[in-house]
């Protein structure tokens, strides 16, 4: 019979499922260095509907903003009391990180619906269809983090963790502490940069 | 024999406490709100780099504290910044065959 071990470590000593997660944020870079330049080379393409100044609402985005931010603070709490072995913290911060993640994106359905509204559709121009095609791949990256820490949450109260415990839970945080850093690009480049 | 002020493991092997990563979180979130000033008050000529470099900041601040890229070992940081940097490089060249620069 085969031995299944759990631990990680390899004979270079570095964790190869830490080895593997930065390698893919590093090629989720390029994935969405390829969406951030596209939008900024049509953002002011607009031959109908609605220009980027007409309807970006900053402050209402930038308290969006700010609650992603917090988020990665939850979640670097997650994985200190993680590291601590502290189950009852990493549950509640694990989960405050989810619900700071729904709010952000049901802040970006509201945002959506809104200029959709206000006549911006996916086809209305080329910085309709660019703002959304970045901005909604952030989302469903965003939406992902969350369906991922309610399984975590779900997988430690059937303490059910494959592997070591602390190091899932800091895989699953590098993952939303991407999604944070990919948002402070866009907030800067997209929302906080006139046309 | 330990003491209260002691590091923890984790404080050990990520050089952070609770503490300092709430410091952290306070420093972006002032970063954040001097970046929304900037909508509203005229920075001039320094708007666009002002803008830019906080981007930047914040940026840097979230791998190196949160991600914990800082304490690390460095291979994760190559490959990091390397996937970075090709992104960078390659777009901005992709613009630039475009006359981004030059709009």
């Amino acid at each position: 019979m085969t031995d299944v071990t759990h631990d990680h470590a390899s004979s270079t000593g570095i964790s190869n499922v830490k080895l593997g997660m930065w390698a893919f944020l590093g090629s989720e870079c390029l994935l969405f260095g390829g969406l951030i330049s596209t939008y900024m080379l049509y953002r002011g393409r607009v031959t109908g509907g609605p220009r980027p100044s007409q309807i970006f609402d900053i402050p209402f985005t930038s308290v969006s903003s700010f609650i992603l931010l917090m988020s990665s603070l939850t979640m670097v709490l997650a994985v200190s009391a993680a590291h601590k072995e502290d189950d009852r913290k990493i549950n509640l911060w694990l989960t405050v990180t989810a619900l700071l993640g729904a709010t952000f994106v049901g802040g970006q359905v509201y945002e959506f619906t809104a200029f959709y509204k206000e006549g911006l559709g996916f086809s209305t121009s080329l910085f309709g269809s660019s703002f959304y095609t970045l901005t909604g791949f952030h989302g469903v990256h965003v939406t992902v983090g969350i369906i991922m820490l309610m399984s975590l949450v779900g997988i430690l109260k059937r303490s059910k963790v494959p592997g070591k415990k602390a190091e899932v839970v800091e895989m699953i945080g590098l993952y939303w502490h991407f999604v944070d850093i990919v948002w402070i690009v866009i907030f800067t480049l997209v929302y906080l940069i006139p046309v | 024999m330990t003491t209260e002020t002691a590091p923890s493991t984790h404080e050990k092997e990520h050089g952070m406490s609770d503490a300092g990563y709430i410091r952290i979180a306070l420093i972006l979130a002032a970063i954040t709100a001097l970046e929304v000033s900037t909508y509203y008050v005229d920075f001039g000529v320094l708007f666009l780099p002002a803008l830019l470099i906080m981007m930047v900041v914040k940026f840097v601040m979230v791998v190196s504290y949160f991600m914990h890229l800082k304490f690390d070992n460095k291979v994760f940081s190559y490959l990091f910044y390397a996937g970075l940097a090709l992104a960078v490089g390659v777009y901005i060249v992709f613009l630039s065959t475009f006359k981004f620069f030059l709009q």
